[in-house]
């Protein structure tokens, strides 16, 4: 083994400063905590008072050919999670890419956004951790990267994005673990989760199309893949033992615009979820079909300061059939969901602080999640933030409302090299 | 007639009125030789590209870098521009990418790629007078300002540091960070040597100057600019290196995939 490397290492040594053009480190150390708010009550989570608790290392290597037209990026953090009491590794993103005439490639893991809503996303159906935003980790944790392969075409009348992902990687949304969260299925233990299996058959693709339409930018959305939220299947309805946690196909169509109106940035975005596993709406444990639909408005009335305003809504089909198939007892969602949300921006002293606010209001789910933000960037490499997360609600069963006692203050220091 | 026959009846009319009127003539030569800096200074060579540094310092003295390329484009056919920015420090916005698309009467499109959450987003470009990266320089210092959204006035001919000026005053016909701006013009190369800004109260506010030109390429270019804000004593300094005009680039490869992938050629 050891002579394998010396070989390798013999072997590459030569060739470095022809394999990578100009191959550069970069990185960033991190301390991140989040801490409950106000909660003195015995049955705790397993994670206590904390909702995180981290020190995290992360180091970037990227190059490129001399001449261009290939290059590779890797970012890789290493971290001690002080809750669960272990170290471990995270590939966030290792790729090659190739740019050729028109086409672009791109191979390996990496994340993938598009779409044009304000942390609300209709047609990116790309991996997400909602759990690390909700325990005040910085916003680029919110997404999680995926192995798969990338394609890009580009030309004057349309673009094209195609991503191919076999291997399949669930949203990672707050857990009993960390987080006080409703169980339909609390008493139920005997659980097992079943993720698409990495077969061809089960690669989930992506695609894009887009083009500027007079002023706009126009573009066509269209997925086959999964749900990435689970859902949870009982053996029984009226007597479960046992539970497997599921991911249901899904497939997803849409269509978004946005560009410059009335001195701000305008967003309009749609699209239609097909639940595969459900087309007649009846299985109680699947996703009906929906429609969801996004209006957003962005403006900058003045200097550095910057207001957005989004209205979300997520239509059921067959709420009928859903009413009826719903075993008695279960909360029940309503037929439109209609979510508003509000983010306030200001930059003050040079840039070098941020205060910002985004929260959520449902006013059919009646619930709320805020999210304060003081952000000061001491110097070029060292910043220092300061928030919360605080979620309610009118029921315990809602997305944000079921949150409620899971109200944190978090703080995070950063050094950039 | 033809439309060619026609304007040029129409200018010769408006030079003979304009003859007439000597205050009108100040105005209109006013805003030419402002017409003339613009070029000289926004539009120069159809294309340009520069590595770019801007150190900000504070009053107490502490300092932060900020590094980036530059690409320009004019796309002549609207009268227009196209400005590709990369930032390759400091750490918290490395790789990021910045697009803006300049138009003379209406309000840019701007999209800024972040490479962290591999986002490209569109940003609210209403206020043109926002601090640029939170230097001293608005978005208008550094890609221009719409020469006529003010009145321009020669004040005077006068030399500074030794070179021949016009010294004009812009007085904004709508609301503006400012109230008055007067520009010291190098009458040979039309570049703005020092400019003077003045807030409602009639205090000078901020300056700034071209502290070293260089002939690139053929094209006299403010290698080294500062602007100082005269009542924070907050100040920046702008220098350019590895300046290129004429690249032969295409209007159209100002895109979302310069944005998401930029060639090699145009960042290093």
């Amino acid at each position: 083994m050891k002579r394998a490397w010396v070989l390798a290492v013999l072997f590459l040594a030569p060739c470095r400063p022809a394999l990578a053009g100009s191959p550069e480190w970069h990185g960033l150390v991190q301390a991140n905590y989040a801490s409950r708010l106000g909660t003195t009550r015995r049955d705790k989570p397993p994670s206590g008072d904390f909702l995180l608790g981290e020190e995290r290392l992360q180091l970037q290597l990227s190059g490129s050919a001399p001449k261009g037209g290939a290059g590779y990026f890797a970012k890789t953090d290493f971290f001690r999670d002080e809750v669960d009491g272990q170290a471990d590794v995270e590939v966030r993103e290792a790729y090659l890419s190739c740019a050729k005439g028109s086409w672009d490639l791109r191979v390996g893991r990496q994340i993938h956004t598009w779409g044009v809503g304000d942390l609300l996303f209709i047609n990116d159906l790309f991996p997400k951790n909602y759990a690390a935003l909700f325990s005040g980790r910085p916003m680029e944790y919110l997404k999680t990267g995926a192995g798969g392969l990338k394609t890009s075409f580009y030309s004057d009348p349309i673009s094209l994005d195609l991503v191919a992902t076999p291997f399949f990687e669930p949203d990672q949304l707050p857990t009993s673990r960390r987080f006080f969260v409703f169980d339909p299925f609390q008493q139920v233990t005997n659980r097992t989760e079943s993720r698409p299996r990495h077969d061809l058959e089960n690669t989930e693709f992506a695609a894009r199309l887009y083009r500027p339409v007079l002023g706009f930018d126009a573009a066509f959305y269209a997925y086959r893949g999964f749900f990435r939220s689970p859902s949870m299947e009982p053996d029984s309805m009226t007597a479960p033992t046992t539970l497997t946690i599921v991911y249901p196909r899904l497939s997803a169509y849409g269509a978004s615009l946005q560009g410059n109106a009335a001195g701000g940035v305008l967003s309009l975005e749609a699209g239609f979820y097909d639940s595969r596993q459900d087309p007649a709406g009846d299985d109680p444990v699947i996703p009906n079909s929906q429609t969801r639909f996004l209006a957003g408005y962005q403006r900058s009335p003045w200097t550095d300061f910057t207001a957005g305003l989004q209205y979300y809504g997520e239509y059921m089909c067959r709420h009928d059939r859903y009413e009826a198939s719903l075993p008695a007892g279960f909360p029940k969602q309503d037929r439109l969901r209609q979510l508003l949300t509000l983010r306030l921006t200001q930059l003050l002293k040079y840039q070098t602080w941020r205060l910002s606010l985004f929260s959520f209001w449902s006013p059919t789910d009646e619930d709320y999640y805020f999210l304060p933000e003081a952000a000061w960037r001491v110097t070029d490499e060292l910043t220092a933030t300061v928030g919360a997360n605080v979620f309610g609600g009118a029921g315990g069963t809602t997305f944000l409302g079921q949150l409620d006692k899971n109200d944190n203050l978090t703080f995070a220091m950063r050094y950039e090299f | 007639m033809t439309p060619l026959m026609f304007k040029t009846t129409v200018a010769a009319a408006a030079l003979a009125l304009a003859a007439a009127a000597p205050s009108q003539a100040q105005t209109a030569d006013s805003a030419g030789i402002v017409r003339k800096m613009h070029q000289a200074f926004f539009y120069q060579g159809e294309s340009f590209r520069a590595r770019v540094k801007m150190t900000l310092t504070s009053a107490s003295g502490s300092e932060r870098l900020r590094e980036l390329t530059m690409l320009r484009i004019n796309t002549p056919a609207s009268g227009g521009q196209r400005y590709f920015m990369y930032f390759h420090a400091p750490g918290d916005v490395r790789r990021m990418a910045f697009l803006i698309y300049k138009y003379p009467a209406r309000e840019d499109d701007r999209w800024l790629f972040i490479p962290a959450l591999s986002l490209v987003q569109r940003i609210a470009a209403k206020d043109s007078q926002s601090s640029f990266v939170g230097s001293d320089f608005t978005y208008e210092d550094v890609s221009g300002r719409d020469v006529e959204a003010d009145a321009h006035r020669l004040l005077r001919e006068e030399d500074l540091g030794g070179k021949p000026c016009y010294v004009i005053e812009s007085v904004p016909k709508g609301a503006a960070s400012y109230q008055r701006k007067v520009s010291w013009i190098d009458k040979a190369v039309f570049l703005p040597l020092k400019e003077e800004y003045y807030d409602v109260q009639g205090q000078l506010f901020k300056e700034f100057a071209a502290e070293e030109i260089k002939e690139i390429d053929g094209v006299p270019t403010a290698v080294k600019r500062a602007m100082k804000s005269i009542k924070t004593g907050h100040k920046t300094v702008v220098e350019f290196s590895d300046v290129k005009y004429r690249l032969g680039l295409k209007p159209e490869e100002f895109s979302e995939r310069a944005l998401r992938n930029p060639p090699g050629s145009w960042i290093r």
